[in-house]
């Protein structure tokens, strides 16, 4: 049985781009099976003999990956057409030829690896964040419903991958959409008790350039979100928030914030 | 034009769509169907509409001028998409596609159309009657533009009801969004009748 699995190969291609400006192009690879291999561990069997079908010899294909268990976002990428973690794809579970693409939504730095920098914008700009700093002890803040923590956990498991955006119709180079990540975000931290004193903040920088309005309701992130985030809620929920904003900003109000 | 106006914008196009152009479609379409009940009904029917006192301000600022902005702000706004039914084949991805395709060719149809029964009649080469429409849609190529025209319209604006829900938050969970789904598919069906057994009345 042993010498069965090691005739057992395994075809993976690979869509690389040597550097950020080059063409980029297909390579053919075949790896050696081993039962519950994963996309990063057949990448790995490349990287110990990185030559390719041709029997030519190659550079070893770059990708990124950090916590290997689907929580850090890192190793993300296109594969076969969907863009997932590759830490979960299995290669049990996958057709073949596996391809694999970067995901072409962010600036490819190298082969599979890409630059997510922008979604960290984005997360500066909205203020993703509960602003506690101060001169003096704030004491503690207001409690938090059991119920809207559940529903708000759920919105806290984002690890800004990047999938939803590759996912969208409207992220791309010809727009300036940030994405259903950031947005979501927004929602989990004006859910907040303390953090909803600054929504109006919030709220109004999703309302500028490459904000909420930008989304299309193609709907795919919500599809494609590999940790079942509710975002199209989320965006519909904010489109409600933003709509309540927008007059309050105009017919003036004392309750920006509650 | 300034990004940080997007918002505001896009909030006025999603609006826009659905009052008054939204509006106008289905009062125009229910007018047509006199068409159906005859040549002296359908002649009542456009004498009354053309009669109406203030018709040309009336156009303007209800048809002309919201129909322009959400024409070509739409134009915009369905070619920045980068669409991906490959990938991701569900039922919304499609809808969003087809709302930009049903977008771009009304485009050119509401033009010729306007050309066809508003700009010629201005200049004084046509009557708006019954006999009118019965000689533009003889021609089967022109039936059928009409037929897809109309169709479109249906579609874009039933669709776009269901867009118009959720960019105002008005449906927020996914059991709102699905109701809304089936309602606007009941409107698109039901302008559709209106709308093609008007047309086939005239040939």
């Amino acid at each position: 049985m042993v010498t069965a699995t090691e005739t057992k190969k395994v075809q993976i291609e690979v869509f690389r781009q040597d550097t950020p400006e080059s063409t980029p192009y297909w390579e053919k690879f075949e790896v050696n099976y081993r039962p519950n291999m994963n996309v990063i561990s057949a990448l790995m069997e490349i990287r110990q003999n990185p030559v390719n079908t041709d029997g030519k010899a190659t550079t070893p294909v770059a990708w990124d990956m950090s916590c290997l268990e689907e929580v850090c976002g890192a190793c993300s990428m296109v594969i076969n057409g969907k863009p997932r973690q590759s830490c979960s794809a299995l290669i049990d579970q996958l057709t073949q030829p596996i391809q694999l693409a970067p995901m072409k939504t962010f600036p490819v730095v190298r082969d599979l690896q890409v630059d997510r920098t922008r979604m960290f914008d984005s997360l500066k700009k909205v203020k993703a964040w509960v602003p506690i700093d101060g001169s003096y002890d704030l004491g503690e803040g207001p409690r938090m419903p059991e119920r809207k923590r559940q529903w708000a956990y759920e919105l806290s498991k984002c690890m800004t991958c990047g999938v939803c955006l590759e996912a969208c119709p409207n992220v791309n180079s010809g727009a300036s959409f940030m994405g259903p990540a950031p947005l979501s975000q927004v929602r989990l931290f004006n859910a907040h008790p303390t953090g909803s004193m600054n929504k109006d903040e919030r709220l109004n920088a999703i309302m500028g350039d490459g904000g909420l309005a930008n989304c299309g309701n193609a709907q795919n992130c919500v599809v494609a979100c590999p940790k079942g985030i509710p975002l199209t809620t989320s965006i519909a929920a904010l489109n409600r928030d933003t709509t309540v904003q927008m007059f309050k900003n105009f017919f003036g109000s004392d309750h920006m914030v509650d | 034009m300034s990004k940080d106006r997007e918002f505001y914008l896009r909030r006025l196009h999603s609006l826009l769509g659905i009052i008054p152009v939204g509006l106008f479609l289905t009062q125009h379409l229910i007018i047509n169907h006199f068409a159906t009940k005859g040549a002296e009904a359908f002649n009542g029917a456009t004498h009354f509409m053309e009669s109406l006192p203030f018709l040309i301000f009336l156009e303007i600022f209800v048809i002309y001028l919201p129909l322009m902005f959400h024409a070509f702000y739409g134009i915009y706004i369905a070619f920045t998409a980068k669409n991906n039914p490959k990938n991701f084949g569900t039922l919304r991805n499609y809808l969003f596609i087809l709302q930009r395709f049903t977008g771009i060719f009304l485009v050119v149809f509401i033009a010729w159309h306007v050309f066809e029964t508003r700009f010629q009649v201005a200049i004084g080469a046509k009557e708006v009657n019954f006999n009118m429409m019965v000689d533009i849609l003889s021609n089967p190529w022109m039936l059928g533009f009409y037929i897809v025209g109309v169709i479109s319209a249906t579609f874009h604006l039933a669709n776009g009801i269901w867009s118009f829900l959720v960019s105002w938050g008005i449906t927020q969970s996914p059991k709102s969004q699905q109701v809304a789904t089936y309602v606007t598919l009941a409107i698109f069906l039901a302008l559709s009748v209106v709308g093609v057994q008007a047309l086939l009345a005239f040939v």
